[in-house]
């Protein structure tokens, strides 16, 4: 009990509950916007929260991440477009919906099943947290270059169809995180004899360029667009009640979505696909599933939204981020010298369970600010989209140059939203270069550390932990092999093909 | 079912699966070999750079070695590099190679904007450059109509406010700041 009191006051401050407000509420119009997303706002911002306390930062960054989806439903839904990518498969049923005359129903729907699977997550957090700080410090170093190392797999592996490029992309990753000067023994590695290189590629000019101007680049390029959407009338409390009656498949939804969300690598697309397929598989009209079913869009925005506060878990507990967005937020924690792992848990409870109540206001506050503003967030989604590519990059000059205020780094920049450009034409992912970053950066510092108490490469599964961790690569690695033999026994092959 | 068919249908499946273009074809967008050709060749000159711009140390074992980790992401990324070329040879090919290449280039005119932008701030200062900037830019995108200007310029200026007065991030003033009064100077220097 005095661990949540001690919580709430660390929240209980006017900057923590400004930057909550402006998080939450910037996070559903950013996260309404189609071509913007809680990737670009938050890379933008970066740095700025580098100059307020841990708990500013992050609440204002927690506030945008956990609220974008959210808004990403109501473009999703009104005009076939997903605001973030998290929200494509609310297209499939919200858009017929819409078609339907059903626009208002499609969107409180959404709006309540967003809100249950991210209270649901919370809860889940809160209850796991005494098992957290029991089995943290079970955690050493071998445990979590071995825990890193599963994450590295799985986002390679979650790329179906991209493995080779997933792989090909987080190489790369792990070899921009060596560049510079070596962490132990300071021998210098691909400086080129460049002074510019040795203190090595910034994380965040990297993410900068790859989500923030790349996407301004893209916007800036490519057609103009101005989405003309339909003004929604009548009121939007309704979609709580109807929830109450799919209760089982929210609940079965939100479980995926925390599942996933603790698993590092794997996120959104997977909760939703598993939510998706049991939604459709034990509903009364299957039928319907793809041609506006209000299950199926229960199903993909209760698992999207109850993965932000499960994702938290391996950042908090282990300092391991699942995802590009958990990864960002770790470098405030770096940043401000507070490092997440399995001290946090035992020395900083009371900031964990602030970020806790801070994830649970944050849901209350956006789901009022929903019920009340769509209109207003209607006409929002209407900015042309090369206007918004203009902001996106003045707004992306600031979190570049306010870093080190090196030309260098625009540069760098400028480069990495070129490659971001032709990632993103190509369909290839950017997450893998970006987890390959920071998780490669992490298994050579844990590795070096580990090393000291190896004699063999068998001491790294002498504990439990270990053992367990280690067969659950093994086990993901013969899963994705049978998988895919699977699926190509099962490909109709036609000569032409 | 008779066994023989069924041995056979057997063995066409097998055959079919240690068929190379069956294993590797994926998605393939245009551009996607030229990426792929680049990539590989980037892979490549970095592996044969990793004997100058590595070291080994005596007497240290092989995972402590500094030039450990830069040798597992280069040859990852000449083995999955490879493999993606591989895919991409195998796989159906959709016209516009050109076309894709040409869309690369063009994003690079906004690189250039975005770096004389960056050249200019420490000039002429935060406020004017990004005014300047996003005002220009969004004449160039082809918006001519004056409320896309006017939304530019207030889109510009409170963007400058929020982050140099309000959240006080680093950008220094402009050279320019030098020839203005002192105090509007230092009015300058710390807000705009």
């Amino acid at each position: 009990m005095d661990i949540i009191f001690s919580g709430l006051e660390l929240l209980a401050r006017w900057d923590v509950a400004v930057a909550l407000v402006v998080g939450s509420l910037g996070g559903v119009i950013i996260g309404a916007i189609p071509g913007v997303g809680a990737a670009v706002a938050i890379a933008i911002l970066l740095p700025a929260t580098f100059a307020m306390e841990p708990i500013v930062g992050l609440t204002l960054l927690l506030g945008i991440y956990g609220s974008s989806m959210y808004g990403g439903a109501i473009p999703a839904i009104l005009i076939n477009t997903p605001g973030t990518a998290v929200n494509a498969l609310t297209t499939y049923d919200g858009y017929p919906m819409t078609k339907r005359g059903e626009a208002r129903r499609a969107l409180s729907l959404a709006y309540s099943a967003s809100f249950f699977g991210g209270i649901f997550s919370i809860i889940c957090l809160m209850l796991l947290s005494p098992v957290l700080a029991k089995v943290a410090p079970m955690f050493g170093s071998r445990e979590i270059f071995l825990a890193a190392l599963l994450g590295l797999i799985l986002v390679v592996f979650a790329h179906r169809g991209q493995v080779m490029a997933a792989g090909m992309l987080a190489s790369f990753g792990i070899f921009l995180g060596t560049i510079g000067l070596e962490p132990i023994r300071y021998t210098k590695r691909f400086t080129f004899e460049q002074t510019w290189l040795t203190s090595g590629v910034d994380l965040i000019v990297v993410v900068l360029g790859l989500f923030a101007l790349s996407q301004a680049f893209l916007l800036l390029t490519e057609k103009d667009s101005s989405p003309k959407l339909p003004p929604v009338t009548g009121g939007l409390f309704q979609g709580l009640k109807e929830l109450f009656k799919f209760k089982r498949i929210a609940s079965v939804s939100a479980g995926f979505g925390v599942l996933m969300g603790i698993v590092p690598g794997v996120g959104e697309f997977t909760a939703q696909f598993f939510s998706y397929t049991y939604a459709q598989k034990t509903s009364k009209n299957p039928d319907l599933f793809g041609k506006g079913s209000p299950e199926g869009l229960i199903a993909s925005e209760t698992s999207n939204n109850a993965v932000p506060a499960a994702a938290m878990i391996p950042l908090l507990a282990l300092g391991i981020p699942g995802e590009a967005l958990t990864a960002m937020m770790l470098s405030v924690f770096y940043v401000h010298n507070v490092i997440p792992g399995p001290q946090l848990f035992t020395h900083h409870m009371d900031f964990v369970v602030a970020l806790y109540m801070a994830l649970l206001v944050l849901n209350v506050l956006v789901l009022v600010f929903l019920m009340i503003s769509t209109n207003f967030l209607v006409r929002i989604i209407s900015i042309p989209t090369r206007f918004l590519g203009v902001l996106i990059l003045c707004l992306a000059f600031v979190g570049v140059y306010s870093l080190r205020n090196s030309v260098t780094d625009c540069a760098l920049a400028a480069g990495f939203g070129v490659l971001g450009v032709i990632l993103k034409r190509l369909n290839l992912p950017i997450v893998p270069i970006i987890l390959g970053m920071v998780l490669g950066g992490i298994m050579e510092v844990k590795l070096r550390s580990a090393l000291a108490r190896l004699n063999t490469p068998l001491d790294f599964i002498e504990r439990p932990v270990g053992m367990v961790l280690a067969g659950m690569i093994i086990l993901v690695i013969i899963f994705h092999i049978t998988t895919l033999v699977r699926d190509h026994w099962m490909k109709d092959i036609s000569p032409d093909a | 079912m008779a066994p023989g068919f069924c041995r056979s249908k057997f063995q066409n499946r097998l055959n079919d699966m240690l068929n190379l273009r069956q294993l590797m074809k994926r998605e393939r967008r245009p551009g996607d070999l030229v990426f792929a050709v680049l990539f590989f060749s980037f892979a490549v000159f970095l592996a044969g750079n990793l004997d100058t711009q590595t070291r080994w140390v005596s007497r240290t074992s092989l995972f402590a070695q500094p030039s450990f980790w830069p040798t597992v992401s280069i040859v990852g990324m000449v083995v999955f590099g490879a493999l993606h070329w591989l895919g991409s040879i195998m796989s159906k090919r959709i016209p516009g190679r050109l076309q894709e290449i040409w869309f690369w280039i063009r994003s690079l005119e906004y690189a250039c904007w975005f770096m004389i932008y960056v050249w200019l701030v420490p000039l002429v200062g935060y406020l004017f450059s990004t005014v300047f900037f996003a005002v220009f830019l969004v004449v160039r995108v082809g918006y001519r109509r004056r409320t896309f200007i006017w939304s530019a310029l207030i889109s510009a200026s409170v963007i400058v406010l929020i982050f140099k007065a309000g959240l006080q991030v680093k950008i220094p003033g402009g050279a320019l700041y030098e020839y203005l009064p002192t105090s509007l100077r230092s009015f300058m220097l710390t807000y705009l």
